[in-house]
């Protein structure tokens, strides 16, 4: 006899938990010959709401944490989606994939964890500025965390485009929640057990299934967001999301795909805040003491 | 027990009044009727209609100033897209950047006359026109001239190019060194301007249209418009312009933010605050006194950075609130041009009327109010230097932006307490700290939310020192390296 073989319940993450949407409502996931792949989580505006909450929660343990303690940690990510990288090569391939495409989206994945945990403690130094007022003060200037990031990551790619719409959020000391592609979500869980394994405290990273079209205005008007980042193309979308972003000045930032996934720095700035700092000095003036 | 013995107040009534010391206006050149500075020249408004700019502190009308239409506005586009395509936006960074470092002394050739017409026309006291407005808006100009051929240092591994023209809308609380912080920047990144100043003050920005017109900038490249709301809606909404920057309330910056969601224009906003400064009980009471006053009736309080919700720790709070009246009393209140007054005239008939409001709203909470018992100008716009005791989180008055000389104090116990209510607000623009002790400094400075923070010191601001907020305070830099990214691309 032919043993059956156990088929995954693809759930969603908050808070460091796998539960299923509180909506109770799915949407079938089929593969090429039409065979049932998943009833995957059609996640609800509760869910998300859910899901900030934890997001806000994790912040200031996250962001405070030391650059040097983050980079371990997205290195951490890293080594284990390399260990379980023909895991996601089979999940890549049953929602279309060629081999090839999907040894190289998961090989491209675990090297821009790598590339960002190498950032963690040194983007701080690259955009932080001593500056020379004119006055007797001491003055300079940081990147800080911006806060709650929503995350509506790409449409086209199950892998790649999740994680290279998280990593530099997180590098970068904020917390998120992400809606992960609609048409190909199996990764997104799956790397959620990723994330989950690595040290990542419960709520840094949220991880939604589910349609943009729904939630796409609740990312945008959630009061206690503070930035939006928005990887597809919708022009419909962008329009109402940055209509909603009002609501409380938040911060939104659109990409193509592309143009994320070469990985870079100033995607790191784009979710900080700088803050000045001034303190007096007590004399400044040509010092006495000479050679 | 020995009982602690309060001290008597200080008596100031010595007898002895100062003595006006008015700074002379008779060497300032203003005209009757002001036009609209488009294409390097001063052309009539299209509608033909005027307002009367006036002098808040004796309510006499200083000029007429013409209001620019959206046709006046599109022209105003038109002629800085010209200048952008055909000379500025291809210029060598080095040769923009004499420009700019011309306008920058010819301002301090000229820092008197703009001083004393930007107290006429916005109230603020002359010493601080003097001192602070005038000096840093030349400043900043010659700060952000020396960046226009650096730019490939700044952002490494990039390459930076500018934008086209920029919608520049300002506030009436800092007229020219607003002005100063917008064009600045943007001319050094190789853009150019439609800049429109505030109703109530654009006189000094209609100085610095004559002198940039005498300076030599190719015509366009900076463009100054006057009106009200719907001239820089007419902006915001123009086709042609590729970034907008605007300073000023957190209501109307949230209306351009959704008023452009279906466009790919830029957006720097710099909005209100409600800036906590804390005093602890190891601070050096005196200087953090002098950093209360500073922080709250500095400018009248018009301030978007203003330290206006107070928080001394318990076991300090009488003495400081004690030393706090005291100083208040000496606090003088009058004629902005004079030399010896502290706290000028409220910047219009309309702003008064609303820190009127918020006094009665602060009263009917049932806070505390204490005024200072200064004498009052019995013409123009004035308001008291006022305190509120025994106010909470849930006071309208310590929630929402007053924009005047009202302080909110709150008592605090311990770090952990002042920091979750120092931070619960939707504003996050600045905070200050008061304390002797370096790792609290530090402690505090990181986990206060606000873009800038001052400790042992209030409301300093440099060219070289980038200033902008966290939160509902807005968002982009203006000021310092950062302040370049608002007018780049990538």
């Amino acid at each position: 006899m032919t043993r059956l073989d156990i088929l995954k319940t693809y759930k969603i993450y908050i808070g460091g938990q796998f539960p299923r949407t509180e909506s109770g409502r799915y949407y079938p996931l089929t593969g090429r010959n039409k065979e049932l792949l998943a009833n995957v989580c059609l996640s609800s505006r509760k869910d998300f709401r859910n899901a900030i909450v934890a997001a806000r929660t994790a912040f200031a343990g996250w962001s405070s944490r030391s650059g040097f303690n983050r980079g371990q940690i997205l290195y951490r990510i890293a080594e284990m989606l390399e260990g379980r990288k023909e895991q996601f090569i089979a999940e890549l391939m049953i929602q279309g994939s060629t081999p090839k495409a999907a040894s190289e989206e998961v090989s491209c994945s675990v090297d821009l964890l790598v590339y960002y945990a190498g950032w963690c403690d040194k983007y701080q130094a690259l955009f932080s500025s001593v500056n020379p007022v004119a006055s007797s003060h001491f003055n300079f200037s940081v990147p800080e965390a911006m806060g709650v990031v929503s995350i509506i990551s790409s449409e086209e790619s199950s892998l790649l485009g999740l994680v290279s719409s998280i990593a530099p959020v997180i590098t970068g000391g904020n917390t998120c929640v992400v809606l992960a592609s609609e048409s190909k979500p199996l990764c997104s869980v799956t790397f959620a057990e990723v994330l989950n394994s690595s040290d990542v405290p419960g709520g840094v990273v949220n991880i939604l299934t589910g349609k943009s079209s729904e939630l796409h205005q609740h990312f945008a008007s959630h009061m206690d967001v503070n930035a939006l980042n928005y990887h597809r193309e919708d022009k419909k979308e962008i329009t109402n999301i940055r209509e909603q972003a009002c609501l409380n000045v938040k911060r939104v930032f659109t990409h193509s795909a592309s143009d994320v996934t070469s990985g870079s720095p100033y995607l790191i700035l784009e979710n900080q805040e700088i803050k000045t700092t001034w303190h007096p000095v007590e004399q400044i003036g040509p010092g006495k003491a000479g050679y | 027990m020995k009982k602690n013995k309060t001290p008597k107040p200080l008596n100031f009534s010595t007898g002895w009044d100062y003595a006006p010391a008015p700074e002379s206006t008779d060497h300032i050149k203003l005209e009757k009727q002001y036009d609209l500075f488009i294409g390097g020249k001063f052309v009539k408004p299209s509608g033909g209609k005027y307002f009367d700019t006036i002098n808040p502190a004796t309510e006499k009308k200083l000029a007429s100033i013409a209001i620019a239409e959206t046709k006046d506005v599109d022209k105003a586009v038109q002629a800085a897209r010209k200048a952008y395509d055909t000379v500025w936006g291809k210029m060598p960074g080095a040769e923009r950047s004499k420009y700019i470092f011309r306008i920058a002394r010819m301002i301090q050739e000229r820092a008197r006359e703009f001083s004393v017409i930007e107290s006429m026309d916005g109230g603020k006291p002359i010493r601080e026109s003097r001192d602070i407005d005038i000096p840093l808006a030349a400043n900043h100009f010659f700060y952000y001239a020396g960046w226009a051929d650096k730019l490939n240092y700044a952002f490494p591994n990039r390459k930076p190019s500018s934008l086209g023209v920029a919608a520049q809308i300002i506030p009436w609380n800092f007229p020219l060194l607003m002005a100063a912080w917008k064009i600045a920047p943007a001319l050094a990144t190789g853009n150019t301007v439609v800049l429109k100043p505030a109703e109530t003050t654009p006189l000094t920005a209609l100085k610095l249209a004559e002198l940039i017109r005498d300076s030599g900038l190719p015509d366009g490249v900076v463009n100054i418009i006057t009106g009200a709301g719907n001239t820089g809606a007419a902006m915001v909404g123009h086709t042609g312009v590729d970034k907008i920057a605007f300073t000023g309330s957190t209501d109307v910056g949230k209306l351009i933010q959704k008023s452009i969601a279906g466009t790919n224009k830029k957006l720097t906003l710099e909005l209100g605050g409600k800036a906590a400064n804390i005093i602890f009980e190891d601070a050096p009471l005196d200087q953090a006194v002098e950093g209360i006053i500073n922080g709250i009736f500095f400018n009248q309080g018009h301030v978007c950075c203003a330290g206006s919700r107070l928080f001394i720790q318990e076991n300090v709070a009488d003495i400081v609130i004690r030393k706090l009246k005291q100083r208040m009393e000496t606090l003088i209140i009058g004629d902005p041009l004079d030399k010896n007054t502290d706290i000028g005239a409220i910047n219009s008939k309309e702003q008064l009327q609303t820190i009127l409001k918020y006094i009665q709203i602060g009263k009917n909470e049932g806070a505390d109010i204490y005024q200072s018992s200064c004498s009052m100008p019995a013409k123009g716009f004035f308001c008291k230097p006022t305190l509120f005791l025994n106010t909470s989180q849930s006071h309208r008055i310590v929630q929402e932006e007053i924009f005047g000389p009202v302080l909110t104090i709150q008592t605090f116990r311990t770090i952990e307490e002042v920091i979750e209510k120092a931070n619960n607000i939707p504003y996050g623009l600045s905070a200050g700290v008061w304390t002797d002790k370096g790792s609290k400094i530090f402690n505090l400075t990181s986990r206060l939310r606000a873009g800038v923070v001052w400790a042992n010191t209030y409301n300093k601001f440099d060219p070289t020192s980038p200033f902008g907020g966290y939160k509902e305070s807005g968002f982009g830099r203006e000021g310092g390296l950062h302040g370049l990214m608002p007018y780049l691309k990538f």
